[in-house]
């Protein structure tokens, strides 16, 4: 039976293209890879080949005709002793638009009430209604104060002792004993196997790392600044975030990549940076940002058992401070719930990481003059706790925001729509958002403290917001 | 360390190479390089119709490579590869419906549509992808044999790899830390010549890709990566090498693609002499049939049984992949995250 040839598409964007030239003529026995013609896209002129064997009955467009669309028949293939006059296949196939398959045909018949859920926006996809104001800890639990960089020891060790497959990688997490002390210990403890020291080589530890998870360990990959990681970063996106959803939910990568981020002090433009914004960005990563120590420990035990990959922002400057930490046997904290570390009831501050320091100095000022301001710390960026945010505002009527990154396309930038459209008749005032200043972070002291955000900056915004 | 180089032009390896095969062995590989040139004939094809979107990175001329190493492999060994993967799926023992449904982003594809030719993954086959960006896979690769080394499960992953790929830092830091930690994984470069229109010889001034181990202390040779056979024999030292625990092995595979780098390549950089030269004088499926006829181990009348058998596997996965519907719009919405 005769088959028809049909023009080809040979981009992923041709809908039409030129027959430049027949380099076959009827009657010529043509197989597999043989080229037939020349074709000419938006593009390059492109050879066509043949992909079956047979012998070329009609040429059905002649050469020089432009616009011809894909998948017009321009010639019919005969099998072996069939003639030219052959009828083409009698049932020809219908001509498929280029990245439309025959199945699109059925969307006519789509359930309505599937239509919503392909409409939703990322936000209205995590926001809950009612916010677990539930506390951290029972009432009555002993705390003991600790520094963060004793909690994140501590939760490690604990993951380490708890799960056998989880283990710590990274530039000089071993032998030297961290180079932040983060780590300090842990090789005598747990030895090298499960603490291992890596060469100068983000990409390819951090490739290691989500290929380890891939097969079926834990990896806990340690930045020595997540400045660093910008040369890993392809794997963090590509490889780890992405990967559940394009194996159709087969495998992904359970782990915690995490370090130092933002301003230390001093130390200039390309070791300063906050990436809260960046990573909290992406779909398939879970974000987290904490400020006391608390948060630290009880947030990286819950990250090493999450089975999607964590980014786990620490800060060089809260290392060294102490917080209370409650002494219990398994102390977690779930993702996505936001913490009122201050209620007021004149306006919402929502800050995360070390910006809430500021916020919290803001505040006491604040209080001093009779501004009551309630402080959330949102302790995980993904997902976003909206729901204590907007009841929060909804009580309040005014919001700013607090953070240390660049001002574009920042945590506060995205809160603010968020309220634009959730909150817009609660809001007595614009949102405003108080972040570092747009410009690569100086060395020199007094700029650098200029480029800063500061808990002044912050007070000055609530004036603003609340008219006093 | 390393044997004389050759190129995929030169005459087949040099019969030391050649392993004793028998004729149910020969008929196999027949068969599966048979498959993967039929199949992806037919998913060139279904691009042209449109039923096939985006990038299509055809492995047409490369057969031999994940055939022969393949027939290396154990059960439970695992395989990574870059976005000219079909190849590999089919050779691993992925189905051919699935594989092609994913190729026209259906329900039915291995992904349910939401990964396409360049990504995708089977755990049941130990198939890690599918990955799109040049050179990601090779430290993924050598994490795969972290993870298998680290639980002592006795497994070899085959990390694969192209002469453009080589080119990327990544594989020299991942060289680096799989020599150093004695990491079970075989780094099979699948030379091809060309990094899309780039030819070896304008990118690199290095002869060989297997010699750039050496810095690192990685034992590594050039293998003709047209004769299955020579591929076979290589395949089966360098995973010898891993399982005794001596660490990483690098195979360079001097191999052709016939085809552009992607459907839309026009491939203006290479003469039509030099693709037929090689199609007439070094076919990787021509040359086992030659073997198998010549030998007597099978006549026409059984390879034609064959290629019956390969059409009818081949039309029946295209016909899955044209009636499986698109996913259903709420997919749009699953596995963004596993549940904690």
């Amino acid at each position: 039976m005769a088959t028809e040839i049909l023009m080809p598409a040979l981009s992923p964007t041709m809908e039409e293209g030129t027959l430049a030239k027949w380099l076959v003529k009827e009657g010529d026995t043509v197989k597999s890879g043989d080229i037939l013609a020349e074709i000419e896209t938006d593009k390059a002129t492109m050879e066509f080949e043949a992909v079956d064997e047979g012998t070329i009955g009609r040429l059905m467009v002649a050469e020089g005709t432009q616009g011809v669309k894909v998948n017009t028949p321009i010639a019919t293939l005969l099998e072996d002793g069939e003639s030219a006059d052959a009828a083409p296949a009698a049932a020809r196939e219908p001509a498929a638009q280029p990245g439309k398959g025959e199945a699109s045909r059925d969307e006519t018949g789509e359930a309505p009430d599937r239509a919503p859920a392909a409409a939703r926006s990322a936000v209205e996809a995590v926001s809950t209604p009612e916010p677990d104001e539930a506390p951290d800890w029972p009432e009555g639990t002993t705390v003991k104060p600790m520094t963060v960089r004793e909690a994140l020891r501590e939760a490690m060790a604990e993951e380490m002792e708890r799960d056998e497959t989880v283990f710590l990688m990274g530039e000089e997490v071993g032998e030297y004993q961290g180079a932040y002390k983060i780590s300090q210990g842990l090789l005598d403890r747990f030895g090298p196997r499960r603490v291992v020291d890596t060469p100068i080589s983000e990409m390819g530890f951090a490739g290691i790392g989500v290929g380890a998870a891939f097969g079926g360990l834990r990896p806990i990959v340690e930045f020595m600044t997540f400045n660093f990681a910008m040369q890993a970063i392809d794997h963090i996106i590509n490889s780890a975030a992405k990967t559940l959803y394009m194996s159709g939910g087969q495998m992904g990568a359970p782990m915690v990549f995490r370090g130092p981020n933002g301003a230390a002090a001093r130390v200039g433009a390309q070791h300063s940076q906050d990436y809260a914004a960046w990573y909290a960005a992406i779909p398939g990563l879970k974000v987290v940002m904490p400020y006391t120590a608390a948060d630290a420990k009880g947030l990286l035990k819950t990250a090493i058992r999450d089975p999607n990959p964590v980014i786990f922002l620490e800060n060089e400057i809260l290392y060294g401070r102490s917080f209370d930490v409650p002494q219990m046997e398994d102390f977690t904290i779930p993702f996505g719930k936001a913490r009122v570390a201050r209620k007021g009831r004149d306006v919402t501050i929502v800050s995360f990481g070390i910006g809430m320091a500021h916020a919290l100095e803001a505040a006491e000022a604040l209080a001093k003059d009779g501004i009551e301001a309630e402080v959330i710390d949102l302790r995980t960026l993904r997902p976003l706790d909206y729901a204590t945010v907007l009841k929060s505002v909804q009580k309040t009527n005014r919001c700013v925001t607090v953070e240390e990154g660049f001002p574009v396309g920042s945590i506060g930038n995205h809160i603010s729509a968020y309220l634009m459209e959730h909150a817009f008749d609660w809001l007595d005032a614009p949102v405003i958002n108080c972040t570092g200043k747009d410009v690569p972070m100086p060395y020199a002291a007094n700029l650098e403290k200029l480029a800063l955000i500061t808990a002044a900056e912050v007070v000055e915004a609530v004036r603003k917001v609340t008219y006093r | 360390m390393a044997r004389k180089p050759s190129a995929p032009g030169d005459s087949p390896s040099d019969g030391g190479a050649q392993p004793n095969v028998s004729r149910d062995e020969l008929l196999k590989l027949y068969r599966d390089m048979l498959l993967i040139r039929r199949f992806e004939e037919k998913a060139g094809q279904l691009y042209g119709m449109g039923l096939i979107g985006g990038f299509c990175h055809l492995y047409i001329g490369q057969e031999a490579v994940v055939v022969g190493l393949e027939a290396a492999a154990e059960e439970g060994d695992k395989r990574i590869t870059s976005y000219r993967d079909h190849g590999h799926m089919l050779a691993c023992g992925m189905e051919a419906r699935g594989v092609m449904a994913e190729l026209t982003g259906r329900e039915g594809g291995y992904s349910r549509g939401k990964g396409g030719s360049m990504h995708m993954f089977s755990k049941e086959r130990h198939f890690y992808g599918g990955h799109g960006i040049v050179g990601a896979q090779v430290p993924l690769g050598a994490g795969l044999a972290f993870a298998d080394k680290y639980l002592g499960n006795g497994r070899v992953t085959f990390t694969y790899f192209g002469d453009g790929a080589s080119n990327q830092g990544q594989v020299y830091e991942t060289y680096n830390m799989a020599e150093l930690w004695d990491l079970p994984v075989i780094f099979v470069i699948e030379n091809n010549q060309y990094a899309m229109g780039t030819s070896m010889k304008r990118s690199t001034k290095s002869t060989t890709l297997y010699g750039r181990g050496e810095a690192f202390g990685i034992p590594g040779e050039q293998v003709d990566g047209m004769d299955v056979l020579a591929v076979k024999a290589a395949g089966e030292k360098a995973v010898a090498h891993c399982r005794a625990g001596k660490g990483p092995y690098i195979l360079e595979m001097m191999t052709y693609r016939y085809r552009g780098h992607s459907m839309s390549d026009p491939a203006k950089y290479r003469t039509r002499e030099e693709v037929q030269k090689m199609r007439d004088e070094r076919d990787p499926i021509e040359n086992v049939r030659s073997l198998l006829l010549t030998g007597s181990h099978a006549t026409e009348d059984d390879l034609k049984a064959i290629d019956k058998d390969i059409k009818d596997i081949v039309n029946d996965s295209a016909d899955f992949a044209r009636q499986s519907p698109e996913p259903q719009p709420d997919e749009l919405w699953t596995d963004i995250y596993a549940d904690a």
